[in-house]
């Protein structure tokens, strides 16, 4: 093991295991922020192995986020699933809708994949909207109290208390991160990057970077959907909004800020923009300007974001 | 009302939808054409234009005409100065890169629409027609300014159609549109051209904005459905190809006002998008461009 190796894992395990040890600390109101915090940062997360890694810009995820959610919430809600049958739930919905959007969206490449992945987004809201029956569109539904309790590995679980919350949250980042870490140091990580830097050149080079950008997006896709799920479940509701594009806007937003390309960088950028907005709509009902001067601050100045100036400057090996 | 006089009034006012969107899509069309970006803060020029003529007319008492006047040849200039900064500032800092363009775009959609929420506030706001006058059909009476839109619009694309074909400044966007280097390398201040093409895209959405906003009302908010479906009419009639994109608006327009009369929105537009997004991946040069023009 290469001493940048045994770095990089000291860092990513040392940030899980300050967050571990954060809970005890926290007041109610933060505690329950950082939650939130972590859920989002999984959907950044799997966003940015799209965008950050493969350069793919998808202005659509929130239809992998909604699957999940809707995929999840509905089971729950209209069939009366336990709460682990209902996270798989969302997680299959996020595979299957990404597989399909993938071998369609993929045919195109640069702004028509962009608008292609807004329009199928549009889509997917609107079909929420137009199922109201089951969906109860913008009003959305609340989760009864028969999917707040659990049993996972013979423990009794309520949903309702806010450390099982917290730790379930930290577990998913845990292992979405494990698993991104995992991902991207290796041969398929190598190969995303090498499309993102030259698609046409990886190509010649005897790869099918149709199935590699698939996979990626099908990835990419189902992380966002467990985001969307263990959101749905953990805080027992769901609702259109959710599928709107501002939910496609905000990974984005949170991988641009914290470094696309660098697996710390979406929670970075999530919990930073998180305590933004949760700080200036105090003050005015318009806190939507932040996030609008953060972008373009963020294209004209900072390309690749905090993490990413980070890394250039200082440290090499951050992956 | 028969079925008839019926289809005749949906179409009348899909001829509407259609003349407004045709000056929307013709901006956007415009600048994807020339500059190669995608604008997402267009809708919000529209919204601007809307907002700004609430804002002008309240500067004129008595007789709304001359607030109208006003509004139409002031609100669309400042949106045109606005957008020029915009170019200069933040377009033109990142390279026109598609993607940089896309975020920095959508970063400026919120910028606007939220001062525009700050200063203006939440609520919609009407603004008086400039004159009241109702064409007397057999079956129903028919507001005169509607056709004045139409025949406003029309007039205004062929104006725009004329500046381009037949002047030096469409001749140099031309240019720029089909080789950019070597439109440089002739002498063509390209840097230029790309300022006036966002302005008057820009200016086009404006202009669209003030001629509905005494139908409609002005509201911070209005300017996403337009952006939709002028990205919508751009995508059909072919990324760049003016032409298309006009024929594609008149159809979407007209096709929007009427389908919406008989089945419901939601379902029209779940189908719609859908079918563009279709035309996108597996015809790319859109139903009315050819590839060349790409």
């Amino acid at each position: 093991m290469s001493s940048e190796q045994a770095k990089s894992i000291f860092l990513h395990a040392g940030v899980l295991a300050g967050l571990f040890l954060l809970q005890f600390f926290l007041p109610e109101y933060h505690h329950l922020s950082v939650t939130r915090i972590m859920l989002l940062a999984v959907f950044a997360m799997g966003f940015n192995l799209l965008f950050g890694y493969t350069g793919l810009l998808s202005l659509g995820h929130a239809m992998f986020f909604a699957a999940g959610m809707y995929g999840a919430g509905l089971s729950a809600y209209h069939l009366g699933w336990s709460v682990p049958l209902s996270f798989m739930v969302g997680i299959a919905c996020g595979v299957v809708l990404s597989l399909a959007i993938g071998l369609i969206a993929l045919r195109t490449t640069g702004v028509a994949f962009m608008i292609v992945t807004l329009m199928f987004s549009q889509v997917a809201y609107l079909t929420i909207v137009y199922f109201t029956t089951y969906t109860r569109g913008d009003e959305g539904l609340v989760m009864p109290e028969s999917a707040r309790q659990f049993v996972l590995f013979g423990q009794q679980l309520s949903l309702t208390h806010p450390g099982t919350r917290y730790n379930l949250a930290l577990m998913l980042l845990a292992i979405v991160m494990a698993s991104v870490w995992l991902l991207v140091r290796g041969d398929f990580g190598r190969s995303l990057i090498a499309i993102r830097e030259n698609e046409a050149r990886t190509k010649m080079l005897g790869y099918n970077t149709f199935l590699i950008k698939l996979k990626v997006l099908v990835v990419s896709g189902t992380i966002s959907a467990s985001s969307g799920a263990g959101y749905a479940l953990m805080f027992a509701y769901i609702g259109s909004s959710f599928a709107t594009i501002q939910y496609s806007i905000d990974p984005l937003l949170y991988t641009l800020l914290g470094g696309a390309g660098t697996v710390l960088g979406p929670f970075l950028g999530t919990a930073l923009m998180f305590y933004l907005i949760d700080i200036t709509s105090e003050y005015t009902s318009a806190y939507l300007l932040v996030a609008g001067i953060v972008l373009v601050i963020l294209v004209l100045f900072f390309p690749r974001g905090l993490l990413g100036a980070v890394r250039n400057r200082w440290f090499g090996w951050l992956p | 009302m028969d079925f008839g006089p019926f289809l005749f009034l949906a179409t009348l006012e899909g001829l509407v939808q259609a003349a407004v969107l045709c000056l929307i899509a013709l901006g956007l069309s415009l600048v994807f054409g020339v500059m190669r970006v995608v604008n997402v803060a267009h809708g919000e020029f529209y919204m601007l234009g809307a907002v700004l003529a609430w804002w002008i007319t309240g500067w004129f008492a008595g007789n709304p005409a001359i607030g109208f006047v006003a509004a139409i040849i002031i609100g669309p200039l400042l949106v045109g100065v606005i957008a020029y900064f915009v170019e200069r500032l933040i377009l033109r800092k990142v390279e026109y890169d598609p993607e940089a363009t896309i975020v920095a775009t959508i970063g400026i959609l919120y910028i606007v629409q939220q001062l525009v929420l700050i200063t203006f506030g939440p609520d919609a706001r009407p603004v008086d027609t400039p004159f009241y006058f109702l064409i007397e059909f057999p079956w129903f009476g028919y507001s005169g300014y509607k056709l004045l839109v139409i025949c406003a619009a029309i007039m205004l694309l062929l104006a725009v159609w004329y500046v381009i074909t037949r002047t030096r400044l469409g001749l140099v966007m031309r240019a720029t549109q089909y080789d950019r280097e070597t439109a440089q390398n002739f002498g063509i201040a390209v840097n230029q051209v790309y300022a006036i093409v966002f302005a008057t895209g820009a200016g086009l959405a404006a202009v669209a904005a003030v001629l509905i906003v005494p139908i409609q009302q002005a509201h911070y908010l209005m300017g996403r459905d337009p952006l939709l479906l002028s990205f919508i009419v751009v995508i059909i009639g072919g990324l760049g190809s003016i032409r298309g994109t006009l024929v594609a608006a008149l159809i979407i327009g007209l096709s929007d006002g009427i389908i919406s009369v008989f089945f419901s929105p939601t379902l029209a537009k779940m189908v719609s998008t859908l079918l563009v997004a279709m035309v996108l991946v597996f015809k790319p040069e859109g139903l009315f461009g050819s590839r060349s023009q790409l």
